[in-house]
């Protein structure tokens, strides 16, 4: 279903570009929590930047480099960091999801606020990016293998 | 009158978007189409939120140096709001499509009237 | 207030969110493991909600604060009785449910155990989620995961599963989405989120049009979830092509806490006082709801599949609770309520027997089960006690929530509802009867007896203990809650009346 182009133009942009979607994938990620952006943001950034490797080089390169069942085990661990550091809090004693209770070496409250949110927004990223890639292979790959 | 027609258009913006995505789930027979009209209801409401929060003068809500006036931002919570629609949208529309994929699998096609003549 | 009882609340989603996605990383390994990490997940969410249901009626209602931050600013979760009550039932049928599902998943799902518990488990947190939330866009949010969830679920049965699912999903977006836009417009004239507060901020502003319009919004989205009358099209395909185990589940549950939503919103949101009388509400919500009972109850008659039948029947039983709640009164809501209850029961058993029959027969014909009492007493004992709480046969627990219903309708001096009640009851009676006709006595037509089980005289092949265990609990569960409704009533239900009731 993915028709493989020979063509040097698409294929030479899609090794210039890739690298710098994914750079700014991050840094949309890093600066979420006080300018537009965030976890979701950036998952989806980082999950089209690996799409676009597929629609230019085909999906053999894809299946070399990642598996359906390595991205359900990112996935799963993003989740973790989410839900992990909101269970931090309570086992801190605080309430669900409190990150000023959070046990960082960090001098005052707003800054382990802003840690908190950080941690959590890695985690959403990391659960995104491998929720996207893993769509877009399911159904790529749908008739090629009997396994949806 | 025409305080309605031009002081609200976001309003009716939104409510021909949200037809316009009501008549292709109901009136069209591919699923494929169906699919698509319900992304543009979903985005039609996206709007909405997003057109509330709007103020006169108001500019984007990143804290800008000196002192905070609330009303020189945006409302942030419609979009805020928003972003979990948006998510939702995202993975109702993957849940459509593998579902899609599925009855593709089966029935060979994806017309509504050949899949019902194809199972009676 | 940080006891630990306070933290269950949310405790109550966490274990249970947490380990559905546990189940993959340890799936990958131990494939097996997957039902036992489902199973302990929800057995501790049971065990929360019994912690916070006696906290509740001990100690008055509980405001938990996420993440510290005070509301409005803040999402709330707040458990009040009725909370309480619909995370218990929620709770136990849940676990009951997923512990009958073992056998049923290796037989019909045998590849797909690991995912088919995952999906399962966050249907399950979003359930739990609806119940225990206090702010109406968290609730839009778990809404939507149960829903996608179950969209998920359904579509992987067998013939016709994926076009009743297709369909499911465009109707119940629309309904989801008709909810967010209700929610939009309370935003818009009031500008807060959270429940309490909405209760405080809207009684100035009744009489304008826009609180008027997102009730209505409110209600068609609810109303398109729940199934009732009209908007029910997507019910008898999606749980007719489901997966077994996954009817059993989303059956006696989805509905019940989607009918939850409606009375949060009309009577936590609104005043009732506005709220069923602004439009004739009550009177229009009741007048549907009776054509919900009597048109589910004519449709299951004419069906041949025997869980057909029953998501017919589930549409009649809707119409039950929302004629409750449409009365407006505090017999017809109480009667609402307790209904809520039996009815999950009654419908988790029967569905749960239709899972026992699909296992060991592999058919779901009624006009094919012919003597199957010889081979499998137990569970068609079940059959038939759920089928007498259906049509309403003291002491069994059905009999009590209709007395309730048409205790109501008296109170409202409104004679039809008395009279739609009892000639549905009759209906039930006419479809079930049949059903167990034809599991006790052989079918007489000559040339279905061939393809009838042939009976050794006396021989047993009942399903496997791990179906049978909770099929005789739900069914001793509905004697029980029959013969304790009064306690029912008076120690729990009566707290979760809205205030002028």
């Amino acid at each position: 279903m993915i028709i493989q182009y020979e063509n040097v133009i698409i294929k030479t942009i899609c090794r210039l570009l890739i690298p710098f979607l994914q750079l700014y994938a991050i840094y949309v990620l890093m600066h979420g929590h006080y300018s537009p952006g965030g976890g979701f943001q950036g998952g989806v950034m980082m999950g089209a930047s690996f799409i676009l490797l597929v629609i230019a080089y085909g999906l053999e390169e894809a299946r070399r480099r990642i598996s359906i069942k390595t991205l359900t085990i990112y996935a799963c661990l993003g989740l973790f960091i989410y839900s992990g550091t909101g269970a931090c809090a309570l086992l801190m004693g605080a309430n669900y999801l409190d990150y000023g209770a959070l046990p960082l070496p960090v001098a005052h409250v707003p800054k382990i606020r802003a840690l908190g949110i950080l941690s959590i927004e890695i985690g959403v990223f990391l659960g995104v990016m491998a929720i996207m890639i893993c769509i877009f292979l399911a159904i790529a790959s749908f008739d090629t293998e009997e396994k949806s | 009158m025409s305080e309605y027609l031009i002081g609200k258009y976001n309003y009716w913006i939104y409510v021909v978007l949200m037809m316009i995505g009501f008549y292709a789930m109901m009136g069209k027979r591919n699923l494929v189409k169906k699919l698509i009209g319900m992304n543009i209801f979903q985005t039609a409401i996206i709007l909405y939120y997003i057109s509330i929060g709007v103020k006169k003068g108001g500019t984007l809500p990143v804290a800008m140096e000196g002192t905070l006036r609330a009303a020189d931002y945006i409302n942030p919570l419609p979009h805020v709001l928003m972003l979990t629609a948006i998510v939702v949208s995202v993975s109702t529309t993957g849940v459509a499509l593998a579902v899609l994929l599925l009855i593709w699998r089966r029935y060979k096609s994806l017309e509504e009237d050949e899949i019902l003549k194809s199972i009676r | 207030m940080n006891t630990p009882h306070v933290q269950a609340t949310i405790l109550i989603i966490l274990i249970p969110l947490m380990s559905s996605y546990a189940i993959p990383l340890l799936g990958w390994r131990w494939r097996g493991s997957a039902f036992f990490v489902a199973l302990a997940a929800i057995g501790a969410s049971t065990v929360c909600s019994f912690i916070l249901l006696y906290t509740v009626l001990t100690q008055g209602t509980i405001h938990y604060h996420l993440g510290g931050w005070l509301p409005p600013w803040g999402i709330e979760y707040v458990i009040d009785p009725l909370n309480g009550f619909m995370g218990v039932a929620v709770c136990v049928i849940s676990f009951l449910v997923t512990l009958s599902s073992k056998e049923s998943v290796q037989k019909e799902l045998p590849d797909k155990k690991v995912r088919f518990y995952t999906i399962y488990l966050l249907l399950f947190t979003g359930l739990m989620g609806i119940v225990v939330t206090g702010d109406v866009f968290n609730l839009y949010v778990f809404l939507e995961i149960a829903s996608l969830t179950a969209y998920a679920l359904i579509a992987i049965g067998e013939d016709g599963a994926p076009l009743a699912s297709f369909n499911y999903i465009i109707m119940g977006t629309i309904g989801a989405c008709f909810y967010l836009l209700g929610v939009g417009y309370l935003y818009i004239v009031t500008g807060s989120l959270n429940i309490a507060d909405l209760a405080k901020l809207l009684p100035p502003l009744y009489h304008s049009k826009v609180v008027l319009i997102a009730l209505a919004f409110f209600l068609i989205g609810t109303a398109i979830k729940m199934g009732l009358f009209p908007l029910h099209v997507w019910l008898p395909d999606a749980y007719t092509y489901a997966p077994s185990s996954v009817s059993t589940f989303i059956a006696p549950l989805m509905t019940k806490v989607m009918a939850y939503i409606l009375i949060r919103v009309m009577f936590s949101v609104f005043q009732p006082s506005y709220s069923l009388e602004v439009v004739p509400l009550g009177v229009i919500m009741s007048w549907l709801a009776a054509a919900a009972i009597l048109v589910g109850s004519i449709m299951a008659l004419a069906q041949k599949d025997l869980k057909r039948m029953l998501a017919y029947s589930s549409v009649s039983q809707i119409g039950y609770i929302v004629l409750g709640v449409g009365l407006g009164n505090k017999m017809g809501l109480l009667g609402a309520y307790l209904h809520i209850l039996n009815h999950a029961f009654m419908k988790a058993c029967l569905f749960a027997v239709a899972m026992a029959l699909m296992y060991r027969t592999g058919r779901r014909n009624i006009f094919q089960l012919g003597r199957i009492h010889r081979r499998m007493p137990f569970t068609i004992g079940a059959l038939v006690i759920g089928a007498l709480s259906m049509v309403g046969i003291p002491p069994t627990a059905g009999f009590f929530s209709k007395w309730y219903l048409i205790l109501g309708s008296i109170d409202a001096r409104n004679w039809f509802f008395v009279a739609v009640i009892l000639i549905s009851s009759l209906l039930n009676a006419l479809y079930f009867f049949r059903v167990i006709e034809n599991a006790y006595f052989e079918e007489k037509h000559g040339h279905l007896q061939e393809e009838a089980m042939t009976v050794v005289a006396g021989e047993r092949e009942e399903v496997p203990l791990s179906m049978l265990i909770p099929i005789i609990l739900l069914a001793a569960g509905i004697l029980l809650l029959g013969l304790f409704n009064e306690r029912i009533i008076s120690g729990i239900l009566v707290f979760a009346l809205p205030p002028g009731f």
